[in-house]
């Protein structure tokens, strides 16, 4: 359920980057007003517990596959929705980072859909509005089933519209969500066991932590709910008008894709605002304004490689292998001046 | 992945970012800037652009063989192509039929190039994440984070959690062979034990921060971890970042190779 880099589009990636940048610099300074740095160690062991924790695998009841916990929501609930959003980010970025899992550009995109929904949906409004003090453990098994779906199943649409946004699959919305939905149904009841399980093992081994950790819970949440909805809110204005402004600069579909295919065509695909000024330092400061390099800013009148041309298919082909050759010849350089360097 | 194979893979990335070859030594804030470039530049290529990205590569190879990195290491792990890039993508050809170019007669679907445009470019953005870790120590990472203004509290936990990442990893693989070592088959992995160790492990992560905490304090620990190297812009560091980012910004907007493919096929009539 890892979003990756290659799913998404820059505009769409950089909104999720900016959605998901605001909720860490905002939870770093919720935290900071309140924290004892006890709290510091507390979330980096706990961001490595994940980790350790998913090493270890178990049964899938009835299917007889393996799984492992994600976690979210058990940091949620063991160290409030501001320390835990950091955690799951911190998680997140070192699997990007190691695991390759999703990228770095799609890290923005993971962190809001792993992050936000445990964190400041599922948690607040469903889990705390269930569990009271010395809730039994019916009642915790069932706020915590129920808060994990939720959460997962967020995080499942978001994967889906943040696809189409970026106009990666031909998949149809609802094509997407039938095979999604179900599959995150299933792995978030089980989670949701899993994790009313954990805490309320840990309560009876150890009560001192919960509590100790409930205590920390309810001076950084509480209150100020309000004020994180608020945020949430304008994060979301924010991050919807500038998804939809891009979508619209952005025709999307076959048309124009198969009849410039391969033309470059001037449609501001996947505009960005980087590239737009780009594209106007380029024609400022063109140094061969007048040889043939197929430019692809103004050409898209003459579409220089029309659909089915053989020839100019060939030399694309030619050109391809040309260019991986040289890219080739390069690592083999360095690798030959490397050694040339090591001998004397 | 097994558990062994994973762990090793962080231990073994991490011990190769402390090489001291020409890209180790550059910045850390400049490789994750250049990096964060080069994929919001490949990502910024539309769905049939498969010969336009080949260029592209040339970062990653250079990141792989200036670093000195062992290409065996980067490819086994983005040969484990995420499931899901995949699983999104091979819709593409069922459902896009149109065929779009024929080169030598073959006609190749909009479906397909498209297709392995999204493999392209999962190709490209995830070596080059691998690799920017491969080249740079992950305390390097956490300072050019701090450095780039990102919140204090956050890199320094990011810190802790890197740090008791290999004990705890550690600690887990203790229970796990004790379990194996204590169950035959399938047994022993039902959810039930499962939820116990799980919580014994986080008792015991716990504790190992209570106690981390007291020994932090006893040696003066104020909210904030003092680093005695910091690296510094050099002109070299600059001239890297230029370079690279002006070459992106070449083989994005210009067609470099249907240009050599057009001179040479005119060439060789």
């Amino acid at each position: 359920m890892h979003m990756a880099d290659a799913l998404l589009s820059p505009a769409v990636g950089g909104a999720m980057w900016a959605g998901s940048l605001g909720m860490i610099i905002y939870c770093a300074k919720k935290l900071k007003e309140k924290m004892d740095e006890k709290m510091i160690p507390l979330m980096g062991v706990f961001g490595a517990f994940i980790f350790a924790g998913q090493m270890i695998n178990f049964t899938i009841p009835m299917t007889g596959s393996s799984g492992h916990i994600g976690g979210g929501m058990l940091l949620a609930v063991l160290l409030g929705p501001y320390a835990a959003f950091l955690v799951i980010a911190s998680v997140l970025t070192i699997q990007a980072l190691f695991f390759a899992d999703g990228g770095l550009l799609a890290l923005g995109a993971n962190i809001w859909n792993l992050g936000i929904y445990p964190c400041f949906i599922g948690f607040p409004l469903v889990y705390r509005a269930i569990v009271r003090k010395n809730a039994s453990p019916k009642i915790i098994t069932i706020a915590s089933v129920l808060s994990v779906v939720i959460g997962l199943q967020l995080g499942a649409v978001s994967v889906i519209v943040e696809t189409k946004l970026s106009g990666i699959t031909e998949l149809p919305f609802n094509t997407f969500l039938a095979l999604m939905q179900p599959i995150h149904l299933a792995i978030g009841i089980i989670e949701g066991f899993i994790t009313a399980g954990i805490i309320m093992y840990v309560r009876t081994l150890r009560p001192d932590i919960v509590n100790d950790l409930e205590g920390v819970k309810t001076l950084s949440s509480g209150a100020s709910l309000k004020k994180i909805l608020a945020v949430m809110a304008i994060l979301a204005v924010i991050t919807g008008g500038a998804l939809s402004w891009f979508a619209s600069t952005n025709p999307d579909g076959l048309e124009w894709a198969v009849e410039k295919i391969y033309g470059k065509p001037e449609v501001p695909e996947r505009a960005s605002p980087v590239k737009e000024s780009l594209s106007k330092i380029q024609e400022k400061t063109a140094v061969l304004p007048d040889y043939s390099l197929p430019s692809k800013g103004k050409e898209e009148a003459q579409p220089s490689w029309p659909a089915g041309d053989t020839g100019t298919s060939i030399s694309g082909v030619i050109g391809a292998i040309m260019v991986l050759g040289l890219v080739v010849l390069f690592g083999v350089g360095i690798k030959l001046m490397q050694k040339f360097r090591a001998k004397p | 992945m097994t558990f062994d194979l994973e762990y090793f893979n962080i231990g073994y990335l991490d011990t190769l970012s402390y090489k001291t070859t020409f890209v180790h030594r550059l910045d850390p804030r400049i490789k994750i800037l250049v990096s964060f470039t080069f994929i919001l530049f490949v990502v910024s290529f539309p769905k049939y652009e498969l010969s336009s990205l080949l260029p592209f590569f040339i970062y990653p190879v250079f990141l792989l063989t200036a670093g000195e990195i062992p290409f065996r290491a980067i490819a086994k792990k983005v040969l484990f192509i995420s499931p899901f890039a995949i699983f999104i993508g091979i819709f593409n050809p069922l459902l896009d039929t149109s065929v779009i170019v024929k080169p030598f007669g073959v006609p190749v679907t909009g479906g397909w190039i498209s297709f392995f445009t999204i493999i392209l470019k999962f190709i490209l953005t995830v070596s080059t994440a691998l690799l920017l870790i491969a080249v740079t120590s992950f305390p390097g990472i956490c300072e050019a984070l701090e450095r780039l203004r990102f919140p204090k509290i956050f890199v320094i936990q990011l810190l802790f959690l890197y740090r008791y990442l290999f004990v705890l990893l550690e600690e887990s693989l203790r229970m796990i062979r004790a379990r194996e070592a204590r169950s035959f088959g399938k047994k022993g992995k039902e959810m039930k034990t499962f939820v116990r160790l799980i919580s014994v492990l986080l008792i015991r992560s716990v504790e190992r921060a209570e106690r981390i905490y007291q020994a932090m304090v006893s040696r003066g620990f104020r909210g904030e971890i003092r680093v005695l190297k910091r690296h510094r812009l050099r002109y070299y560091d600059i001239l890297f970042a230029i370079i690279s980012i002006s070459m992106f910004y070449l083989f994005r907007n210009f067609d470099i190779v249907n240009f050599i493919g057009n001179n040479l096929n005119r060439y060789m009539r």
